[in-house]
């Protein structure tokens, strides 16, 4: 989706997009004709958005979260294809 | 549906501040990003997060507590939670593996598989791609320009400096793969393979060639043309030159870095005529002399 679209179904304000796209915490696709959201960045910036006007986390703390965030994410991953790959592999 | 008042554990004469500290103890307890392998916090966070938009609104708090809506009347919208997406299988621009950096350096079998886990992270720079390009030894001493065929298709414009020799890495800056986001692309790194010369080989700066003469240049001298990678040039061989007499051109060789060049060294080696001339060994056995120079008198051979 393009970036009207993205606003609208994610809610979020313009400044406060262009400010997210700043500081990396949403990368959406580049492609010739401009942005490009997925649902998954609309999930990402649902977060952010939690984190920022529901628990009154501050920019510094949003990024220091995402950052341990996208590594937690990243390890469970891993394990959960580890635990595939020795279920499959024969003992 | 619980009393939301019962959800966030708060009184029925609780201050909206007080509301508001409770949902976030909560919700920051709560949330399913936050907790990634917990299924039943999503349900509980969906419920104090009904909870909350009940109560966190002063309006519909006034018209449930007179009861005119009932605690579903405000249940959020369903929407899918980040971690959805998140720990799902498919490769996306979040992903961060610095959490196990220093494992992916190993070479167990699980290094391997953390290495083959790993992914573009968010404007993360492409990675280096490596090359090899086979070029002459003339083209390394004087330089080129070469055209390399990328396996994975297109070409690649090299500049090849003067004087490198095997092994040496050139690296063409953001020609390596694309980035992601802001990141920008990895560089081409291209390791330069001279291939071997049948004349000339190089030791240093400097470069040997072996010539061919004549037996009559040797014995008599003369003008010879001999081959540099930089075109041939006309040399003086001196009267007397015997195989093994090494000639120096001056700043013939390889660029020196710095500046400056070194020097070819011309190595002669007296050739006769292929076919045996009569003339020749008519002239040799009527040559006195050269029935009493023994050159293995040094006690060579």
């Amino acid at each position: 989706m393009n970036k009207e679209e993205f606003l609208t179904s994610s809610g979020v304000e313009v400044q406060m997009l262009d400010f997210w796209l700043e500081q990396q915490w949403l990368v959406p696709e580049q492609t010739s004709g401009g942005m490009n959201f997925s649902d998954m960045d609309v999930a990402r910036a649902r977060l952010i958005r939690d984190l920022k006007v529901d628990f009154g986390v501050n920019d510094e703390g949003v990024d220091v979260i995402l950052h341990l965030m996208d590594q937690l994410h990243s390890l469970r991953r891993v394990l959960a294809q580890l635990g595939k790959d020795i279920q499959r592999s024969p003992l | 549906m619980r009393n939301p008042y019962e959800v966030l554990g708060v009184s029925q004469t609780a201050s909206s501040a007080d509301i508001q500290k409770a949902y976030r103890k909560l919700a920051k307890k709560l949330h399913p990003d936050l907790n990634p392998g917990d299924k039943s916090a999503e349900e509980k966070f969906k419920e104090v997060a009904g909870a909350y938009d009940l109560l966190g609104d002063a309006e519909k708090r006034k018209r449930f507590d007179h009861g005119e809506i009932d605690a579903t009347g405000a249940e959020r919208p369903q929407h899918q939670y980040y971690r959805d997406f998140a720990s799902a299988g498919d490769d996306h621009p979040y992903t961060d593996n610095s959490g196990f950096a220093d494992f992916v350096n190993g070479d167990e079998a699980f290094a391997e598989l953390l290495r083959r886990a790993q992914q573009a992270r968010a404007n993360r720079r492409g990675e280096d791609l490596h090359y090899r390009l086979p070029i002459d030894f003339v083209e390394s001493i004087t330089g080129a320009n070469k055209r390399l065929t990328l396996p994975e298709g297109g070409t690649l414009d090299v500049k090849i400096p003067p004087g490198l020799v095997s092994g040496q890495v050139l690296r063409l800056k953001g020609k390596g793969a694309p980035g992601t986001g802001a990141g920008g692309p990895g560089d081409a790194l291209i390791e330069v393979e001279v291939l071997p010369d049948r004349r000339f080989t190089r030791e240093g700066d400097d470069i040997l060639l072996d010539l061919p003469i004549s037996l009559s240049e040797a014995v008599l001298g003369g003008q010879v043309r001999v081959p540099t990678p930089t075109g041939d040039v006309t040399m003086s061989v001196p009267k007397g030159s015997n195989t093994g007499t090494t000639m120096r051109l001056k700043g013939k060789g390889a660029p020196r870095r710095g500046g400056g060049h070194g020097d070819q060294f011309v190595k002669l080696r007296v050739v006769l005529p292929k076919s045996p001339d009569p003339e020749l060994e008519a002239f040799v056995s009527n040559w006195d002399k050269g029935r009493t120079f023994n050159p293995r008198e040094d006690g060579t051979s």
